[in-house]
């Protein structure tokens, strides 16, 4: 049983707070942690693997703190968002270097045992200046896993990923988290996240919005009023008609854009509403748009809830 | 202090490099300059301190240990793969102190030692110059290592700066500006190669204690800052 406990912690970069006092208790199982860009989860991510000291607060693995102690890397796997490592090495020959750095005493089985987890066997004696992305990402995984740690960190690991490569990576980290471990990792994306992380921690501007199962989450994404665009063959009649139902908070005829603004705040009423109505005055629909499906939007919703 | 690994991918990354030409072009080109010397005018005291204090301890060295210095952990910082070795449980300071064996190791391979060759092809070593000029090279070899290695945590353009520093400086402006000379790698490598050669054919602006004290402090220093920058080092680069 590791966790990871991040109490009370602020990071300042000069006049810029880029983290504004996070509580979060990481613990074992697959853990992501979601939020735009530019939210600060490269940042909790640095103070969480002690490349980073918070400006207040602790960051703590099992009681230690991370920061000022190399000690703690021999439970901690960490797997940076950057490509580069050593690109003139071999795949094993830079596993193997990983796990001489931990000071293993059976460096070679180590890293046999860490390329076969994440099934690079197969390339393990090319160049890494060769390898795809999917495959650096893959010896990233190896090297981080060399020592057997008992949390893993990993920052964006799908960028830039095609879809089956992603499923992989899903996969063993699954395997992972169901193996006991503590796994984090950090993405902007959703859809990423459901997959794979039963919890989820949001941070948005540097405050921690949410934290909690992600179905718990992804509800109050879908209940927030969500806007639409909508263009017709009779823009006011078809306005009258939905403004008399209750799943529709609001209206605005943009004579001047020539569009209906619609807030609909039952989202699943008003899906089947908007095409019935229209049949039924027989108008036509020439444009249903949803206006606000960015993500910034769905998360600022999340911070204010 | 010393940690094996750290060593083997520092100097494979050093030499692996095309950048690594150099080190083997310039100690090359000092030979093969005293091989021609020598046989077209035969031994002369004058002129193999002229070749070693002129180019092989003015240019060759602080070149090389420009290469050596900034490239054991220069790209590794710029690339962010150096996060490979920080994770680990390998402490800070052994890791710049390792570094800083490898550029120094580096150094005195590819500058002290065809130094010395070239001394004894200049003239077989007549008055102590080949010794003492090595020497000079492999004091200033260790000043010049930590140095750079320093400028390789700090900055991307290391070695634009340290060749400015080396070029700039210790050249055009301590011929000019006898001050200068006192604050220069070169002038306190000449001063032991002075002590040694005892001739008046090698000088220096520097008397040997201040020389001696002035490279203790500066490598010590620079390997100190070296590891504190290394300790402030991020996972990307944005904040």
């Amino acid at each position: 049983m590791t966790a990871l406990i991040l109490d009370r912690v602020s990071r300042w970069f000069g006049n810029v707070v880029a983290v504004n006092d996070v509580t979060m208790t990481i613990g074992p199982g697959v853990t992501g942690l979601l939020g735009p860009n530019g939210a600060g989860k490269s940042t909790l991510i640095n103070l969480m693997s002690g490349f980073l000291a918070p400006s207040s607060g602790s960051v703590t693995l099992d009681g230690t703190p991370v920061r000022g102690n190399e000690g703690t890397y021999r439970h901690i796997g960490l797997v940076p968002e950057r490509e580069a490592m050593y690109d003139f090495l071999t795949g094993r020959e830079f596993v193997v270097a990983c796990s001489e750095l931990h000071g293993l005493t059976d460096p070679a089985a180590a890293a046999r045992r860490a390329l076969g987890t994440v099934g690079m066997e197969f390339a393990q004696d090319r160049r890494i200046s060769t390898y795809s992305k999917g495959m650096r990402q893959r010896v990233k995984m190896a090297a981080a896993l060399v020592h057997d740690p008992s949390a893993l960190l990993l920052d964006e690991p799908f960028n830039g990923m095609d879809p089956r490569q992603r499923m992989e990576l899903m996969d063993v980290l699954r395997r992972m988290g169901e193996e006991g471990r503590t796994v984090l990792f950090s993405s902007h994306i959703l859809e990423e996240v459901e997959q794979l992380a039963g919890h989820i921690e949001v941070v948005v501007a540097g405050r921690h919005a949410a934290s909690g199962d992600f179905r718990r989450i992804r509800r109050l994404m879908t209940d927030r009023p969500h806007r639409y665009l909508i263009r017709s063959g009779d823009d006011r009649a078809l306005a009258a008609a939905l403004i008399a139902d209750p799943s529709t908070a609001g209206i605005e005829v943009d004579t001047a854009e020539g569009v209906l603004r619609v807030q609909a705040v039952d989202f699943p009423r008003f899906t089947e509403l908007l095409p019935r109505v229209a049949r039924e005055h027989g108008i036509r629909l020439r444009t249903v748009s949803p206006s606000d499906e960015s993500l910034e939007s769905v998360f600022s919703y999340l911070v204010s809830a | 202090m010393y940690n094996t690994t750290v060593a083997r991918l520092t100097l494979r990354a050093l030499l692996g490099r095309r950048r690594a030409l150099i080190l083997f072009a310039l100690p090359g080109l000092l030979l093969l300059v005293s091989a021609v010397v020598r046989g077209l005018v035969g031994a002369d005291d004058t002129i193999a301190a002229d070749v070693l204090g002129g180019f092989a301890l003015a240019t060759m060295v602080p070149l090389i240990g420009v290469i050596a210095g900034t490239g054991a952990i220069g790209p590794e910082i710029d690339d962010g793969s150096i996060v490979h070795l920080l994770s680990k449980p390998v402490k800070r300071p052994v890791i710049v102190f390792t570094k800083l064996v490898v550029a120094l190791g580096v150094t005195v391979l590819f500058a002290a030692v065809p130094t010395l060759v070239a001394g004894f092809v200049l003239n077989g070593n007549s008055g102590r110059i080949a010794v003492a000029c090595a020497a000079g090279a492999a004091v200033a070899s260790v000043a010049y290592s930590a140095l750079f290695l320093l400028l390789g945590t700090v900055t991307r353009h290391a070695v634009v700066i340290g060749l400015v520093y080396a070029l700039v400086w210790e050249s055009l402006i301590g011929s000019l500006v006898p001050g200068a000379r006192t604050l220069s790698i070169q002038q306190w490598g000449l001063s032991l190669a002075q002590r040694i050669g005892g001739g008046d054919l090698l000088t220096s602006e520097v008397r040997i204690v201040p020389a001696v004290v002035l490279l203790c402090v500066v490598t010590a220093a620079a390997t100190w800052f070296a590891g504190l920058r290394l300790g402030s080092l991020t996972l990307a680069d944005e904040g």
